[in-house]
């Protein structure tokens, strides 16, 4: 018997209409887990040449290694394929309840290969999976097609992830919409809309195993009972949202002048350091308030991370950490009513909630300095909220210039041309960033955002605070009980850790101290994706209730595998160098591995350089950022090296 | 008439608090599995979420008696101007909907508190529930010892008068003696 998973994928070709339940081999599970890790196994299998649209390439939606058990926020999708945007591996991930339901139905993945002649919809209901006609639902809203489609089935409790119009029309940051949840990075939703799959609906109602049941409940209730003190016992000298666990609560907390003032406006431009006044605090508050109908969670999670929004007028969606704020931020739209609005149109359109705004402030700017022009915006207002929802309907489209625009800054910067490039500023990798512009060079953050392979800086950041603590006396305080750390060294890293002088940013954390630092961050983040454990409740926040020495007892007593600290460590680093190896077949160098040059005001290339030296010399790779061959033949991953020794990459 | 003392054991649902996670349908379905904990299927659950999110519809319902037969109406209740489901607060294990039955036996299921040797402090739906959204709480009451009796003479008195006597004492027989 298999535990904690169904032992199955579904493999379906959309070309031929062919339906296959395969088994997977148990050995797969101890050498990569699950979730990313073994999505990354069967991508590396794919012709690495072949454009990010061919029918060849596999689209995976996966559960998690834990999800469907009792551990607590184990419910993450991770789906993956070729990011159209970034041409590397896309892997974006979601919670929500689908993956869950995905493991009762009994899969462990769903694997869409080649490509359906119409638009159709996946229906899986246990063993029975259909193909259906999904004409009817062309152009439909993201949101309302998982409604629809629950109605017409008679499931109410069917759990469906759905593209909407930005998808269907390939747009690069097209998500996979899903309850209160998407995977809305590196353009996934594009390619399910080049499959012509519309949705995938599921509903489940088999059981999942457990190895030692008595053993594992016992841990996931000391992990609820952790969750409970870390609640009552918020981490004091940090800010607000970096207090507690889950993701930054956005839609509980409405004092916004952290973001509003901190974050840059516009293109990733200006910073507002006295935009937040009592006035706008009440109206924002009361804004807020008067469209947020529930706080909610994901399957089998005590957070609160997102809500269900009903503005006056319009249909009701959910929503989730900041996307309230990036349209209003990035169009100068003072009032929060508005981000509430559009936002419900960018859900029921299926697009990321960072690149679409971005992409559009791009735009503005670029007309505002006369390279896109009067004719590029004919029909448009010209009122800052007119502008934004017009070229929100422009790009979901393709229609005129928004067809340039949905490919994202970096693409449409290269086709505009007329320097378009220098407005396409905010990136890494072709792909849109946090609006974030600093002053000093912080080399753990350099490290993250230069190497991080989902190329967003939430899902690759945690566990360490993102500043020093101003007194010994705070720093004395938080390493007391900081029992997450996987060795009593990060702790003394934190003390050292001062404001100014000597042992400050950004030559403290010193080189080898920032690459421990991040090689933590990485591993807990590399686990969560593998396992389906929310990085709200892991990887994200300080001082979390899953760490690297309960992981190992939780996975052994859900699987039954015998695994120790020491060997989850390697599980993670043969992940991080397999899609580190899939990249790197694809094409990514040490030259591609550059924050936005403007992200910190300050910076330091020789010590830059130093940085992302001890980081590659660290993970055993060459200079170039590529695994060296006993490196991967190290960790199991001798076919790999096999491999890119044939292509003369090593 | 003499007093006993009964124990009523009450789950108060507060919707308000429910984040819809369905923790307590995953640890009740863990705990009633066989050997306990061995696996868990919200569908075996004895406590349901009837949730739809797009019309803040949340309500945690435990299972109550099996019944063979539907009612002969439907209730729908209005609260604050939110229509709830049909049937949405009922607990029965009933032919009109697929909740509380087994998913492949179609045999009912009834919340039975968690009943445990050693009996656990609350219930663990409770428990799991951090949001508070279930709280646990028990009471003791006196009640008539003759109540129970009295029932039975009226429901026996009403099939007597339904069949006659003859076919009701023939019927008891017959039933006692397959037991």
């Amino acid at each position: 018997m298999r535990y904690a998973e169904t032992g199955y994928n579904l493999e379906i070709d959309l070309t031929t209409g062919n339906i296959e339940r395969v088994e997977t081999d148990p050995r797969d599970t101890e050498l990569y887990l699950g979730g990313l890790g073994t999505n990354a196994r069967l991508l590396w299998n794919v012709d690495p040449e072949i454009d990010p649209f061919s029918p060849d390439v596999p689209l995976i939606f996966s559960s998690g290694l834990l999800c469907g058990t009792p551990a607590p926020g184990a419910n993450r999708t991770i789906i993956t394929a070729y990011s159209p945007q970034t041409l590397l591996m896309g892997y974006s991930m979601m919670g929500g309840f689908w993956a869950p339901e995905l493991k009762h139905a009994g899969y462990d993945k769903v694997i869409l290969r080649g490509k359906s002649p119409k638009l159709v919809y996946i229906w899986i209901h246990n063993d029975k999976v259909e193909i259906r006609d999904a004409s009817h639902l062309h152009g439909m809203g993201a949101v309302q097609t998982q409604e629809e489609i629950k109605r017409e089935l008679n499931q109410p409790n069917a759990h469906v992830a759905a593209i909407g119009l930005a998808g269907e029309n390939r747009v690069s940051m097209a998500s996979i919409e899903q309850g209160r949840s998407s995977a809305s990075r590196l353009g996934l939703g594009a390619v399910m809309g080049s499959k012509n799959v519309k949705a995938i609906a599921v509903r489940g109602t088999k059981d999942i195993n457990l190895a030692k049941p008595d053993e594992f409940i016992e841990l996931c209730n000391e992990v609820l009972d952790y969750i409970k003190f870390r609640n009552e016992n918020p981490v004091p000298g940090v800010m607000t949202i970096l207090q507690g666990l889950g993701s930054p609560q956005e839609m509980l907390h409405v004092d916004e002048k952290w973001h509003t003032e901190n974050f840059v406006w516009g293109n990733a431009r200006v910073r507002r350091k006295d935009f937040w006044n009592k006035e706008i605090e009440k109206k924002w508050a009361e804004t807020q308030l008067s469209v947020r109908k529930r706080l909610i969670s994901c399957y089998n999670c005590p957070m609160k991370c997102g809500a269900i929004i009903s503005v006056p007028g319009l249909s009701t969606y959910m929503m989730k950490c900041f996307s309230k704020l990036t349209y209003s931020m990035a169009a100068f739209v003072e009032d929060l009513d508005f981000g509430f609005r559009i936002a419900q149109k960018a859900t029921e359109y299926g697009v990321d909630g960072f690149s679409t705004p971005q992409t559009m402030a791009f735009a503005v700017e670029l007309y505002e300095a006369g390279i896109l022009t009067d004719a590029d915006f004919e029909g448009c207002p010209k009122d800052n909220q007119g502008r934004f929802y017009w070229l929100l309907d422009r790009i979901v489209r393709r229609e005129g210039i928004g067809d340039i625009l949905a490919d994202g800054t970096y693409w449409a910067a290269k086709r505009i041309g007329k320097g378009a490039e220098e407005f396409a500023h905010n990136n890494i990798k072709k792909h849109e960033q946090l609006p974030l512009k600093l002053g000093m060079l912080n080399p753990v953050y350099y490290l993250m955002y230069a190497t991080g392979e989902k190329i967003n800086i939430t899902q690759i950041e945690g566990q360490f605070p993102q500043s020093p603590f101003p007194t010994m006396e705070e720093r004395l305080n938080f390493v007391k009980d900081w029992i997450q750390v996987p060795d009593e060294k990060f702790k003394q890293y934190l003390l050292d850790w001062e404001l100014r002088g000597e042992r400050s940013n950004p030559y403290y954390p010193t080189v080898d101290m920032s690459v421990d630092i991040v090689d933590w961050q990485e591993m807990m983040h590399y686990i969560d994706d593998a396992l389906g454990v929310c990085a709200g409740l892991s990887s994200f926040p300080l001082k979390p209730p899953y760490h690297i020495h309960n992981y190992p007892k939780i996975i052994s007593a859900a699987t039954g595998i015998d695994i120790d600290e020491e060997a989850l460590k390697k599980v993670y680093r043969r992940n991080r160098n397999l899609v580190r190896a899939i990249n790197v077949r694809r094409g990514l160098r040490r030259a591609d591995e550059q924050p936005p040059t403007d992200h910190w005001k300050k910076r330091f290339p020789e010590l830059e350089k130093q940085l992302l030296d001890a980081y590659y010399r660290f993970k055993g790779w060459n200079d170039d950022g590529i695994p060296k061959k006993e490196t991967l033949q190290e960790l199991d991953l001798g076919y790999v090296a096999e491999d890119l020794e044939q292509r003369g990459i090593i | 008439m003499a007093k006993i003392k009964k124990k009523i054991k009450t789950i108060k649902v507060d919707l308000d608090k429910c984040n819809g996670c369905r923790a307590c349908e995953v640890i009740c379905s863990a705990f009633h599995a066989a050997p306990k904990y061995s696996s868990n299927n919200p569908a075996r659950s004895r406590i349901r979420m009837i949730r739809d999110p797009m019309r803040d519809v949340y309500v945690p319902v435990y299972a109550g008696e099996y019944t063979p037969a539907e009612c002969m109406g439907r209730d729908k209740y209005i609260i604050d101007g939110k229509e709830y489901d049909e049937c949405g607060f009922c607990r029965a294990s009933c032919p009109s909907r697929d909740a509380f039955k087994e998913p492949d036996s179609g045999l009912p299921l009834k919340c039975d508190m968690c009943e445990s040797e050693p009996p656990l402090d609350k219930p663990l739906c409770v428990k799991w529930c951090i949001n508070d959204a279930l709280i646990y709480e028990e009471r003791e009451e006196e009640v008539d010892e003759e109540v129970k009796q009295e029932d039975v003479e009226i429901g026996i008195q009403s099939l007597i008068d339904k069949y006659g006597l003859d076919k009701v004492v023939n019927t008891v027989a017959r039933v006692t003696q397959k037991e």
